[in-house]
């Protein structure tokens, strides 16, 4: 493999601590190595007046699977102006808010970000799941299986069989190539399958008897028992709900006493995802509030909690998630087209476009909130960077997120323009806040942060010499005072140059190679449980439409690059 | 002594039945005998053993005769034919695996070429009303377990999915339906008394052509507002009695097929159909899910769609995707002279599109790639046999509530023949060449 030197760049890597030193990275054999390492005939790639950071991290996004893929079915008005045409080795692409697999890979990997994880795979799609991640090109993926309204799940964890519900989720994750224990609207979605909800984490599921707050801390505690490289991974109850500030707060305080047990340097045991969407206080939308004052005061002070923000980025988006509640009372505000699936034993899911408009108060409110969270977020380590794409944003829009972020002017110049802009600032503490993100920060926020939450510290998001030699190089200089806000976006929009596992994929914003896409997975072993894989087998038999043979992801076709992350529980 | 093969998944119908079991002879070669599979399912895998079947491809003489050639021959036909048309059209995909869909669409982009698939004559409709108003549904599963109220609109499982009712729609007993048939109650929409609508708790038989109307009434019912004394042919009282029926129920499902996605009215009936779901979510809960019939039309959708982001009628020509019913999909493209190429694979279009489309395909450069012989090979210039998907090779198919399942492969194809993907993947190779493409 080809050996490169990237010389003379402003580094930032807080794995290393390295706060804009000029200094100089160096690539071989897909690692980054010492200087010394490397020889005469390496690439020298000049960064000089440049920002050198490793290859960004996304932590929660949808970009694979059944529901993406229903957005695109049944929303070619997102495809509008927005085609590419085949380049060179680019495929064609196409979409906005969704767009096309191969477009996913090339634009993550043209903003710097080489690892990406699908946010919510049902299980019994595991496979579309899988082919998707392997038409988006360049980037790594993984994806996280949905638990929080499985069958076996709840029956085990009503009888608080911790054991059972481990082996479970360890065989689930060998079937599906699953990467972590996600867990959406707990219960509600169970209780969607007849049209109902569960509102807080107190109500029971309709028939399972079990409350949202049980199959929290039964989760965390198998997830624990198990040592997984991430934590569970929670969307919690009542989202998006005026008010449902204190649904979140209950939500959080499950994970009280609870400590991380891994090998992977993991800390917390609850990473609570797109927290912008459960940060609201009022009681109904003509007193919609910020309450991310509360919600941050909570989680600063509690270090076994990691969280993203889900920034809204104002504009047309689609929604979609494993919430199928949540999805059918949308459409019942915005009134545009509604899809839905409910999966068997297992999950649901539903899809709405959506338009946050700037003029509209609660969706400018909405900004707010999630810009407040990270600003007010006193550990950048453990408060990332998303719009739980394509949620609240298009994850295209990350640069926009951050000038807003790093540039008080910029942000102030949007809220001072909202159309309701008295009632917006009077909402929210966002225009009393001057901190503006360093790119130290930033590194933590979308680097660092993330990899060390998903358990891939050792891996990606860092600089030091024996991680993955993921690194991107941006055309802004630290040094030079800044001229214009929009300057941070256009840089971070397009990367000079981005390697991948060693291999250079982007240079001044074209792809130049596909890279060596991998597919991250979790290979748990437990203990024989002769239970659990009788109740696997009698679930097949009776009620799921497909044989249990012909349920596992499995091959070449579908996991054309496994990189499978060992975990060995046989001795807990 | 015989071997049996389990799991066997069917490659027929949308219903995509997954637990067929497939004894063959002992050195694997020859397929004895299918189980569990319905008549049609079980045929495909035997007829696949005929000791009449082609093997190898054919070129079209002047004279109408045919000459066997080799399979690089072919490919090179093939790639020949597909760079250097201006506008040719890959259409089929549905009985193939995703495998060959995704190497297709590879071709497809370098040559700037229409790709479509049989949804275009089927439930194209039923996507583009899905455009317009959304879709609430569920997978089969989840009916299997929790519906008892099923309605069949202008579709005939009996017949067309054969396996449908006993798989997951009316006999399974599920975790909250353990009565089976008898906690399900049976609404059949159609204008004929068909085998489906013998079998139902009510039969409302449509006039022919005013699915809409009916679909309508429904919605008017539901709110109990005035109704003429008849709709489309139902006395009030009946509609009103359905209406309650599908209200009452704690999870209803409407399964739905060509009757109404291509008669009178196409999308705008699919559209109401849809409403009809959404207003009954407002009481109970509903879904709602079109009876796909290829087994892989389903996932050729899915392809195309996360690959170009149009799940049908997708037009490559300018080097980007457009999409636009009724101007790029097959039938109109093709009577309006604008192809110059015909690629057609996994479909039969000779069997199924009009005479006047069909002479289009004659009179062009065409190539059918079927393992049967069939209306279109007969009147394409090159037919190329490959082996069965599900049969001979393996590879993803999506069931038409879009659950992805691995085939299986039971036997080999016999010697020398080559799949779908195999085939295509020669051609991309050298049309990669012909393009200059790296």
């Amino acid at each position: 493999m080809a050996e490169y030197i990237i010389k003379n760049g402003f580094v930032f890597d807080p794995v290393q601590g390295i706060k804009g030193d000029k200094s100089d990275v160096a690539i071989k054999d897909g690692k980054i190595v010492k200087d010394s390492e490397i020889s005469k005939s390496a690439k020298v790639i000049d960064a000089a007046g440049k920002t050198v950071m490793a290859g960004a991290v996304e932590i929660h996004a949808h970009i694979a699977g059944p529901k993406v893929n229903l957005g695109r079915i049944y929303r070619p008005e997102d495809k509008l102006f927005t085609c590419t045409a085949t380049k060179g080795m680019e495929r064609t692409g196409s979409g906005n808010s969704i767009p096309s697999t191969f477009k996913t890979g090339y634009e993550y990997a043209k903003m710097g970000y080489t690892t990406a994880m699908e946010a919510a795979m049902p299980p019994l799609f595991s496979r579309h799941v899988h082919e998707e991640i392997r038409d988006t090109p360049i980037i790594d993926e993984g994806a996280f299986p949905v638990f929080g309204n499985n069958w076996f799940v709840m029956e085990y964890l009503k009888n608080n069989e911790v054991e059972n519900t481990a082996a479970y989720i360890a065989w689930l994750l060998r079937a599906t190539k699953g990467y972590a224990v996600k867990v959406v609207n707990p219960g509600g979605t169970e209780a969607w399958g007849w049209g109902l909800n569960c509102l807080s984490i107190h109500d029971p599921v309709p028939y399972f008897d079990i409350t949202p707050a049980e199959i929290v801390k039964g989760l965390i505690e198998a997830n624990e028992y198990l040592g997984l490289p991430h934590s569970m991974h929670i969307h919690p109850n009542n989202l998006g709900n005026p008010g449902c500030y204190q649904t979140t707060l209950d939500t959080l305080n499950l994970a009280d006493g609870f400590k991380a047990k891994n090998k992977f340097g993991r800390e917390q045991v609850m990473h609570i995802t797109h927290m912008q969407f459960h940060s609201y206080g009022g009681e109904n939308w003509g007193n919609f509030e910020s309450k991310a004052t509360e919600i941050m005061n909570y989680v600063n002070s509690h270090k076994n909690l990691t969280m993203d923000t889900g920034n809204v980025t104002l504009d047309e988006t689609t929604t979609m998630t494993a919430d199928g509640p949540f999805e059918h009372h949308l459409t019942g505000l915005n009134h545009l087209k509604w899809a839905n699936c409910d999966v068997e034993l297992e999950t649901a899911a539903g899809v709405v476009p959506y338009i946050y408009s700037p003029d509209i108060k609660v969706c400018a409110i909405q900004w707010s909130i999630g810009l407040e969270l990270a600003l007010l977020a006193k550990d950048p380590m453990r408060c990332f960077i998303t719009t739980d794409h394509p949620n609240a944003g298009p994850f295209t829009r990350y640069p926009r997120v951050f000038k807003w972020l790093m540039s008080q002017k910029a942000r102030d110049e949007r809220l001072n323009t909202f159309k309701n802009a008295d009632k917006v600032i009077g909402a929210s503490t966002l225009s009393s806040l001057d901190r503006e993100i360093t790119l130290y920060e930033l590194a933590q926020m979308t680097r660092a942060g993330p990899a060390k939450s998903l358990g891939l510290v050792s891996m990606c998001g860092g600089l030091k010499p024996g991680m993955d030699a993921d690194v991107a190089v941006y055309d802004f200089n630290p040094d030079k005072p800044l001229a214009n806000p929009e300057m941070i976006e256009t840089a971070f929009s397009r990367a000079a140059y981005v390697f991948k596992s060693g291999v250079q994929v982007v240079t001044h914003g074209d792809i130049v190679s596909t890279g060596n896409k991998r597919t991250l997975w979790v290979d748990a072993k437990v203990k024989d449980n002769p239970q659990v894989m009788r109740d696997i087998r009698e679930k097949f038999l009776k009620y799921y439409s497909v044989t249990q043979a012909n349920y596992e992801a499995l091959g070449h076709h579908f996991i054309p690059n496994p990189y499978a992350l060992e975990v060995d529980a046989t001795q807990v | 002594m015989t071997k049996t093969v389990t799991d066997v998944v069917c490659p027929f119908c949308g219903t995509l039945c997954d637990d067929l079991e497939v004894s063959v002879t002992d050195d694997g070669k020859q397929i004895l005998d299918v189980y569990n599979a319905c008549a049609i399912g079980a045929e495909k895998f035997l007829h696949s053993q005929a000791k009449d079947r082609i093997t190898r491809p054919r070129l079209q003489q002047p004279d109408g005769t045919w000459k066997e050639i080799s399979y690089e021959e072919a490919a090179d036909y093939t790639a020949k034919m597909l760079a250097g048309a201006k506008k040719p059209l890959m259409y089929g995909w549905s009985s193939t695996n995703c495998e060959a869909q995704s190497m297709g669409h590879e071709i497809a982009e370098m040559c700037c070429a229409c790709v479509d698939n049989t949804a275009a004559v089927c439930h194209g409709t039923t996507l583009i009303a899905v455009q317009d108003i959304g879709l609430p549904t569920c997978t089969l599963g989840e009916v299997k377990n929790r519906a008892d109220t099923i309605i069949f609109w202008g579709c005939n499982p009996c017949h067309a999915h054969p396996r449908h009712m006993s798989r997951y729609s009316i006999f399974p007993r599920g975790f909250f339906t353990g009565k089976g048939h008898k906690s399900r109650k049976l609404v059949v929409v159609d204008p004929r008394v068909t085998d489906t609508a013998k079998m139902a708790d009510m039969h409302l038989q449509v006039t022919q052509g005013q699915d809409y109307e009916l679909l309508n009434a429904f919605r008017v019912a539901f709110r109990n507002e005035w109704l003429p004394d008849v709709v489309a042919g139902i006395p009030k009282e009946k509609i009103i009695e359905a209406a309650n029926i599908m209200k009452a129920g704690r999870f209803g499902i409407i399964f739905f097929g060509m009757g109404v996605t291509q008669s009178l009215g196409k999308n705008h009936n699919i559209d109401e159909a849809i409403a009809v779901t959404k207003d009954l979510n407002e009481y109970t809960k509903f879904s709602i899910m079109p009876m796909r019939g290829h087994y892989n039309v389903t996932g050729s959708g899915e392809v195309l769609a996360w690959q170009f982001g149009y799940p049908y009628s997708v037009d490559l020509t300018r080097g980007f995707p457009r999409y636009n019913p009724g101007d790029t999909s097959s039938i109109d493209l093709l009577t309006r002279g604008e192809i110059d190429a015909a690629f057609v694979i996994g479909s039969d279009p000779g069997a199924h599109f009009p005479i006047s489309a069909v002479k289009q395909i004659a009179k062009v450069n065409s190539v059918c790639i079927d393992p049967h012989i069939t209306p279109t090979s007969g009147v394409s210039k090159l037919h190329v046999p490959v082996a069965f998907v599900g049969v001979e090779t393996g590879g993803n198919a999506y069931r038409m509530d879009n659950v992805p399942i691995d085939c299986r492969k039971v036997v080999d194809p016999p010697a020398g023949m080559l799949t779908d993907e195999e085939f295509l993947t020669m051609v991309r190779d050298r049309v990669k060449k012909l393009k200059g493409v790296a």
